[in-house]
């Protein structure tokens, strides 16, 4: 009944919380990567692709996630990165081309 | 030739010593001849749940720094047929044991028992590297909060990196009218986080903490839900196929018009 109520007014129920919550920290606490370092990964990989595409940097997300392996029941961690793109520098794209004519 | 079981958890107060107590007292109860080892050294505790404190002379260290054989520092508990427990020491500290020493204790006493259950203590230093030395099966203990989960998920990690594989899982103190509210995970969710077998789920039960003021455990407490779940968890152990149900399920239609009607308490 109270999950009923719950729903009705969508509010999300705390075991929901925790379980998002215990979700995130054990993928870090497996992959054993912290925070810092995630922050490290995200400016270099920044730095890569800004050479080609203008990108919004302060929507940049990268996260660890889980995903389903090969394995069937298994899940290993991912890392997903959610890059918003400006627009793609045509120049690069097309000195890019030409060189492969070459 | 006898199993070696450690019970372990990580996080501290979840029922690592009570569900040693219990199942290990259980399977003697069933037959089986069983050794409880305290591998909490500095900490003991198997000792006052299972009544037994006034008859300790010598300990687990005394054991290794050969003081005395491994048999005279087991103590027989007269209530039940070969149940035996060797305590941990209260003046030493965890590196008072090695890993090696705890190996050729288990070796040594493995043959004179069909089980032997150790009582890890919390943390993943010294004393749970001892605790599991010895060790072919582990046993983890959560409770459904998410700093017990957490830290389950850590010693899985640790017991798969020791080779230790497939441990089993004991989820300890379900409340089912949270989970009904959705306020504590529930069984599925632990195990989605967690992704091993599960061994038992014993509910949220007061008369674990009547029974170990006094002594006795719970098992033997004919009425006790969570006896009852660590008597299934034995059962389980020795093979028998009995299902993992929670509350609702188990109390049938007759139970659960008493429990509407607030007639069950126990």
């Amino acid at each position: 009944m109270f999950e009923f109520f719950n729903k009705f007014f969508n509010k999300q129920s705390s075991k929901d919380i925790a379980k998002e919550r215990l979700k995130l920290v054990i993928i870090h606490d497996r992959a054993n990567v912290s925070p810092e370092l995630l922050e490290l990964i995200k400016n270099e990989v920044l730095k890569a692709i800004q050479k080609y595409i203008v990108i919004d940097d302060k929507l940049l997300e990268i996260q660890i996630t889980r995903t389903p392996s090969e394995q069937k029941g298994e899940f290993v961690p991912a890392l997903i990165a959610n890059i918003p793109i400006k627009s793609v520098k045509k120049t690069e794209i097309l000195n890019n081309e030409a060189d492969e004519l070459k | 030739m006898g199993e070696v079981y450690v019970i372990t958890s990580g996080k501290g107060g979840v029922g690592k010593t009570t569900t040693t107590a219990n199942v290990g007292t259980y399977l003697s109860v069933l037959g089986k001849r069983v050794l409880l080892i305290d591998a909490d050294i500095g900490l003991r505790n198997l000792d006052v749940v299972m009544g037994l404190e006034n008859r300790i002379v010598f300990d687990i260290v005394d054991v290794v720094e050969g003081r005395c054989k491994p048999k005279q520092a087991l103590i027989k508990d007269k209530r039940f047929d070969g149940l035996y427990l060797l305590p941990a020491a209260q003046s030493k500290d965890k590196t008072a044991v090695s890993p090696e020493q705890m190996k050729a204790l288990c070796e040594q006493l493995k043959d004179d028992f069909d089980f032997i259950l150790i009582d890890c203590p919390a943390g993943i230093e010294q004393g749970f590297k001892n605790a599991i030395a010895g060790a072919q099966k582990a046993i983890v203990v959560t409770t459904p909060e998410v700093s017990a989960v957490r830290d389950a998920d850590r010693i899985i990690g640790l017991l798969e990196a020791y080779e230790l594989h497939n441990p089993k899982l004991i989820i300890n103190r379900i409340r089912f009218d949270m989970v009904k509210r959705g306020d504590m995970m529930d069984i599925d969710d632990i195990l989605e986080i967690l992704s091993i077998e599960l061994l038992g789920i014993i509910p949220d039960d007061e008369k674990i903490i009547i029974s170990t003021n006094k002594g006795e455990p719970v098992v033997m407490d004919e009425k006790s839900r969570a006896g009852q779940e660590y008597r299934n968890i034995a059962r389980r152990i020795l093979g028998e196929n009995i299902p993992i149900v929670s509350e609702e399920e188990s109390l049938g239609f007759l139970g659960r018009i008493k429990k509407f009607l607030g007639l069950n308490n126990s």
